[in-house]
């Protein structure tokens, strides 16, 4: 790690034609994974995935619920991966944290006024002191998309810089919500704006705003994690979210990430899936992988 | 410095696209008059798959006596029946092979990737789509000439003797036959040694299609039948594809001749990329326009010019990006740099390596293993070089960039300029004026502005100076094939 300060002008962001970038996709989505390669991947996908629920309909005991799919993704198979995180509302982290105790997978919050963003400083700032007082190991903040597209960088530069320090030891995932920013131009900037602000993980949405993770955002989201490692020497993680519901679309987002930064991002502290119902299909390929044979849906458990 | 690791340990399995559904035959004869026909020689060669020197099928060779055959039968077809046909009818056969070429897609690409060497992926996404779009692009033509050349009484040329090249097979025949079907001639046409066998699969797809006896005669050969049709004397039109060399001599033989021509030539194309530009989509395209079907591409963007300021940013980018190149088995459906066609063309790639070397250039390769059988090429480039230098003047026809860099607009314009050749140009800005500008003043048939290498049947393509004179595509190339009043 390098001690060179690194300051960001947020007029020279970088420019992304849109054209170009679908190309490089193209050649993401025309790879082929078989056999161990394929099984690799698929492993490392469901040790990648934030499980989630937020809900305003959810309760403890559903929470508790989730929690014991992340413990026991498909015991009927063993040697397999737990998720890398349960990713829940504040109100929700002590309950998580003590059903998920003596586990490895980390609570993830969401926090500041999620998911419109749309409140005080002061609120969010205690709505992150919340999460992290009751445990939350990560914290998942949005950027304010308004003072965004009103042109107020620095506004949205010191928000991050405010929740980042408010999360003291917890790891800070700042959600871009890049649905609603419009263009990959933008999508590049907002990048920009939240690594160089101390995210520790640029996350695309949050779910509640179609379209959300797509391939061609995450390409260069994580372009931009790239150029800043090089400038800098600082690694910072990705994290689409929302839509990628199928095992085949999480290996074509992993190929992306190793083909774009490398083995040393191919891990669940560099790299996660925020999704809900995607580790049920990865696990049926998994059997199908181990067995031959597809198992019915009834198979894997909801929760 | 800072570096990142891409040589993942997560290595791809093979992904082998299968070859049981295709159908080859021991040996391929001349197709003459809508029939196989033995070749008078009686010689015949072979045709080998570059990635594994293995034999893929013996092929008929044509002499003087053979190409003469072939073009009466295709007079006589012009004569009788093609010239006669109302032209709604000739568009119906067009379309029933450009639906044919569609149906049995994948045996194409499979065999174009056997026989050429080049990725299974380009075969499948690019050649044989694009082969089919030609032939529906001019069908709808065949019946509406006279909207594209209002009061201009378009009328055919007659027999159009037609020479492809070894590096797009399939889709360098489509770009001949399909203008010259729709605008009413017949054809003699000769495939590359090389890659004989997608052209003679096509002849099957003719006979299938019913297209009338005669209309298209498919021989197969080397330089000497090239030249018999050349000079045959009943010839009307020669449209060729290939080197510069080859073209000269061409049109030293039509001197004095009534034939026209078009000659689609070599290039050695500048790729401008300048410093407010797309810089990671813009080393897409450098990706795309050099190590695309292992560089053997006339418009290929071999001459790379970085604007200095973000020269050092770009070459970490690319060099990123080569990383995660695959160089390998065609077949695999994740190779995206496979074997180089014939090993005489890839004793001209290391020839230049060495001449880049001796030189003085600085030569970057990536780190990648090759295959022990076969023809293979790293994706190479070279740095330290200018306009002086060999490997930036000639055409390498490989996976071998020369990287230059510039300071301005003008001094770009000289040099992309300052070549013989005039094929094709890209150019790389975010400036909309910028990229204008700079279209209007590169001496170059195509050019692209922030992509590169992007073909479509609807847009002409063709050189300036060395590169060639004529169009194949769009409305310019049915022009090619036509007599027009007031031109």
């Amino acid at each position: 790690m390098s001690n060179k300060k690194v300051i960001l002008d947020y007029n020279a962001t970088p420019v992304i034609d849109q054209v170009g970038v679908l190309d490089r996709i193209d050649r993401i989505t025309s790879r082929s994974l078989k056999k161990d390669a394929k099984m690799h991947g698929l492993k490392l996908a469901l040790s990648m995935i934030d499980l989630t629920t937020l809900e305003g309909a959810d309760t403890d005991k559903k929470v508790i619920q989730l929690c014991n799919k992340a413990m026991h993704l498909h015991d009927a198979m063993p040697g397999l991966p737990t998720v890398a995180a349960v990713c829940v509302y504040p109100n929700f982290v002590e309950t998580a944290k003590k059903t998920l105790k003596g586990t490895k997978i980390k609570v993830a919050s969401v926090a500041t006024a999620f998911p419109s963003g749309q409140s005080s400083r002061e609120i969010k700032l205690l709505d992150t002191k919340l999460a992290v007082d009751n445990g939350a190991d990560e914290v998942d903040m949005v950027i304010s998309r308004g003072r965004f597209h009103e042109g107020d960088y620095s506004f949205v530069f010191d928000e991050i810089a405010a929740i980042k320090e408010a999360c003291g030891k917890a790891r800070l995932k700042v959600i871009l919500e890049t649905g609603e920013l419009g263009t990959f131009d933008k999508v590049r900037r907002a990048s920009d704006i939240a690594i160089y602000a101390g995210a520790d993980f640029i996350k695309t949405s949050t779910g509640k705003i179609s379209p959300a993770a797509t391939l061609p955002v995450t390409s260069v989201m994580l372009e931009a994690i790239k150029d800043y490692y090089y400038k800098t020497g600082i690694q910072v993680g990705m994290k689409p979210a929302g839509g990628i519901s199928n095992a085949k679309l999480a290996l074509q987002y992993l190929l992306l990430v190793k083909e774009t930064l490398g083995d040393a991002w191919l891990t669940n502290e560099w790299f996660r899936f925020g999704a809900s119902s995607l580790a049920n299909d990865v696990l049926m390929q998994i059997v199908k992988q181990t067995t031959g044979i597809y198992q019915s849906k009834d198979y894997f458990s909801k929760d | 410095m800072t570096k990142i690791n891409l040589n993942s340990t997560w290595e791809f399995a093979p992904s082998l696209e299968s070859t049981d559904h295709i159908n080859l035959k021991k040996q391929y004869e001349l197709f003459i008059g809508g029939k196989w026909v033995k070749p008078s020689s009686g010689k015949y060669f072979d045709t080998v798959n570059p990635a594994t020197e293995e034999k893929l099928a013996a092929i008929a060779e044509a002499n003087d006596k053979d190409v003469d055959k072939a073009v009466k039968a295709a007079r006589k077809a012009y004569n009788e029946v093609w010239s006669k046909m109302p032209a709604s009818e000739r568009g119906k056969y067009i379309y029933r092979i450009a639906r044919l070429i569609q149906e049995r897609a994948r045996e194409f690409a499979v065999i174009e990737t056997l026989d050429g060497g080049k990725p299974i992926r380009e075969a499948r996404d690019i050649d044989v789509p694009l082969a089919a779009a030609h032939f529906f692009y001019y069908a709808g033509w065949a019946d509406k000439l006279n909207y594209a050349f209002p009061n201009r009484n378009p009328m055919p040329l007659g027999v159009a003797g037609q020479i492809v090249p070894w590096n797009f097979p399939l889709l360098m025949v489509a770009w001949k036959i399909a203008p010259a079907l729709a605008t009413g001639n017949t054809v003699v046409l000769k495939p590359a040694e090389t890659t004989p066998l997608t052209a003679l699969k096509l002849a099957e797809i003719i006979q299938e299609a019913g297209l009338p006896d005669g209309v298209v005669n498919i021989i197969t050969g080397a330089g000497v039948t090239g030249a018999a049709i050349v000079n045959h004397e009943d010839i009307d039109k020669i449209a060729f594809t290939g080197s510069t060399g080859v073209g000269k001599i061409i049109q030293n033989a039509i001197a004095g001749t009534n034939k026209k021509a078009t000659l689609e030539l070599g290039g050695k194309a500048a790729n401008i990329i300048f410093e407010d530009a797309a810089l990671d989509q813009a080393v897409e395209g450098i990706i795309n326009g050099i190590y695309f079907n292992q560089g053997h591409v006339c418009c290929a963007g071999s001459r790379l010019f970085v604007q200095e300021s973000v020269y050092d940013l770009v070459m970490r980018k690319l060099k990123d990006r080569m990383a995660s190149l695959v160089v390998g088995n065609p077949l695999d459906k994740n190779t995206d740099i496979g074997a180089i066609n014939s090993k005489e063309q890839l004793n001209t790639i290391n020839k230049y390596l060495k001449i880049g070397k001796a030189e003085g250039a600085e030569m970057y390769q990536t780190d990648c293993s090759l295959p022990k059988k076969g023809y293979w090429c790293k994706p190479t480039l070279f740095t330290g070089v200018s306009q002086s230098n060999r490997i930036v003047q000639e055409e390498i026809f490989g996976p071998v960039l020369a990287v230059q860099t510039f300071r301005t607009v003008a001094e770009v314009i000289e040099k992309a300029n300052n070549t013989p050749y005039g094929l094709s140009a890209g150019v790389w800005t975010d400036k909309g004026a910028k990229l204008f500008n700079m279209t209007s003043q590169l001496k170059a048939g195509v050019i692209w502005g922030n992509t590169f290498n992007k073909f479509d049947p609807s847009s002409p393509f063709g050189g300036f100076k060395e590169s060639g004179f004529g169009r194949e595509g769009g409305l310019h190339g049915l022009k090619a094939y036509l007599k027009v009043k007031g031109s």
